[in-house]
């Protein structure tokens, strides 16, 4: 195929779309509202369901109503939106229903800045819905890879059945550059899991699997099921038990702890003999890594990590490279947040520097490579 | 070699869309582009801005810096951005919508909006006469790929009159 301009948040919906998403159901939002329209446009053509609904919090219960009903699901929103959605979103995490939410970060809180590029919903992609549960969160840096995370972010939910957030920025979902999208044959797609026995063999909906995840019937194919967000034994029905609480807690972390080398995706750039390394996510790593290759022109040796996967985070990456460097400057788009899961996974084997910006504009890589420097004369001057 | 560009007026004047226009063109002949776009929350009269980069390099930071070409529809957006235009740069500007044009070496003055009412019947085809425009003062994408372009992006029922608007824009400048 050759190469197109497209938007990142178009790539967005064509990826869903490839990954066998079948039914969107949102409330436009800037800047995340690209994606809807595409959904709009694509959906019908195969067969698909768009919904508007009144509101965010019903957008996200439809979508959860069709997973259930056995299709895969998108929706898609901004800060404000994200914020409503939160109940739902923990209800997916616990009666395990695949769901990708679409986050296209803008300035906040509350209705912010609606135009302008932010990073500040990380840690609410993380622990934006209350009790604990697990979660995945990847976060694009072009508009090929909206359009490769989509498909991962589908697989993922499907796979794990968990509520996948899809961390966009408006630097990366309004961008519009050249991309050449892979040939559907070479997509690789996760289906939906199946129930392996019948009611009569003891089918029950939430026993899980040897991956630790469960293969629950969806609606109308002729098992009966139960979903309730009350923590739950095996049959899916409510549990008061200290055992069963434990033990579901558990296992629904461990489904993806257990499979979270795999899941962890950093690009790492310019790191052979790195002496620091700038840390970033998104559109910002654009940025950054600008800004490093002007840094290496000077002969700094400062290298270039990109965190594609933000959640579950990266510690065993960061905690190996923090042995073997001097510094880390974490760039991102807010007044500092995964700053403080890099810190973490350092251990205080490295230094840990901030750079960060929230005045409604994108960093400069001027900027960034002014950070380096400073970080690397205050490393020196310890 | 990079180019970079900056397209300003006001929202609804179509600064996005000759934005994205310029860039598809640019990519439909193997370059590389990036276009990226700010704008205030109304949809209608607020600052409008677009950049577009185009090289034969991959682009990472999407952002425009000291840029080659500035087009500006409005007195506000003149005012506000040419002023990190490289000094060997071109502003072309509305004539009419920038009554009073900034102090700046490369000038081009044109009655984009007018022409647009004038010889082609409304001013939402300002948009259109400007890319015309940009065309021939840029020569960054061959005329015949921005007709593809426009020809491509507007609806099928207003392709000629895009196309009169496109000609008009282009021959409005030596």
């Amino acid at each position: 195929m050759s190469a197109r301009l497209m938007q990142g948040n178009e790539a967005v919906a064509e990826g869903a779309l490839l990954a066998g998403v079948r039914f969107f159901g949102g409330y436009p939002i800037t800047p995340s509202t690209e994606i809807a329209e595409g959904m709009a446009k694509l959906l019908p053509q195969v067969g698909g369901t768009f919904i508007q609904m009144e509101d965010e919090i019903a957008s996200m219960g439809v979508v959860l109503g069709a997973s259930l009903a056995g299709k895969k699901v998108l929706t898609a929103s901004s800060g404000p939106g994200i914020s409503l959605k939160q109940e739902l979103i923990g209800y997916a995490a616990a009666t395990e229903i695949p769901v990708v939410i679409v986050n296209v970060q803008r300035v906040g809180p509350s209705t912010g800045q609606p135009t302008a590029p932010s990073q500040g919903d990380v840690m609410q992609a993380r622990w934006g819905t209350h009790g604990d549960h697990s979660i995945i969160v990847l976060s694009p840096w072009s508009v090929r890879e909206a359009f490769d995370l989509a498909v991962r972010s589908v697989n993922y939910a499907e796979r794990f059945r968990t509520p996948v957030i899809l961390l966009m920025d408006e630097i990366v979902g309004h961008l519009r550059e050249s991309v050449e999208l892979p040939a559907e044959s070479e997509i690789e797609i996760y289906p939906r899991r199946a129930p392996k026995k019948s009611r009569a063999e003891g089918y029950e909906p939430y026993a899980p699997d040897e991956d630790l995840v469960p293969n629950i019937a969806n609606f109308g194919e002729g098992y009966h099921i139960h979903v309730t967000g009350l923590i739950h034994d095996e049959t899916g029905f409510p549990s008061g038990s200290p055992k069963v609480t434990r033990e579901s807690i558990k296992r629904m972390h461990e489904k993806i702890s257990r499979a979270a080398d795999e899941i962890i995706d950093v690009q790492e750039e310019f790191m052979d003999d790195a002496e620091f390394a700038v840390v970033a996510f998104g559109g910002t790593s654009r940025t950054a890594y600008e800004a490093v290759l002007s840094a290496r022109k000077r002969g700094v040796k400062v290298g270039f990590v990109r965190l594609v996967t933000i959640f579950p985070f990266a510690d065993k990456i960061i905690s190996e490279l923090a042995k073997k460097i001097r510094g880390l400057l974490v760039a991102e788009l807010n007044y500092g947040q995964i700053v403080g899961e890099v810190e973490r996974a350092a251990k205080g084997q490295c230094a840990v520097k901030l750079c960060a910006k929230y005045d409604m504009t994108i960093f400069e890589p001027e900027e960034i490579e002014a950070a380096i420097d400073e970080m690397i004369s205050e490393v020196d001057g310890e | 070699m990079r180019k970079q560009l900056r397209l300003s007026g006001s929202g609804g004047q179509g600064v996005i869309t000759a934005a994205i226009i310029l860039a598809e063109a640019a990519v439909s002949e193997g370059k590389q582009a990036v276009q990226s776009q700010s704008y205030g929350p109304e949809a209608r009269g607020g600052a409008s801005k677009s950049e577009v980069i185009i090289d034969d390099e991959k682009i990472f930071h999407p952002h425009v810096k000291a840029p080659d070409f500035v087009l500006a529809m409005t007195q506000k957006a003149a005012d506000k951005y040419y002023t990190d235009l490289n000094a060997d740069g071109v502003l072309i500007l509305d004539e009419d919508l920038v009554p009073t044009p900034p102090q700046f070496k490369n000038i081009i003055r044109v009655p984009i909006t007018k022409l647009a009412v004038e010889k082609v019947g409304k001013a939402l085809f300002a948009n259109i006469v400007a890319l015309g425009v940009l065309a021939k003062v840029t020569k960054l994408v061959d005329f015949e790929t921005i007709k593809k372009s426009v020809a491509n992006r507007v609806p099928p029922h207003t392709v000629e009159q895009n196309m009169l608007a496109l000609q008009i824009g282009f021959d409005a400048v030596n």
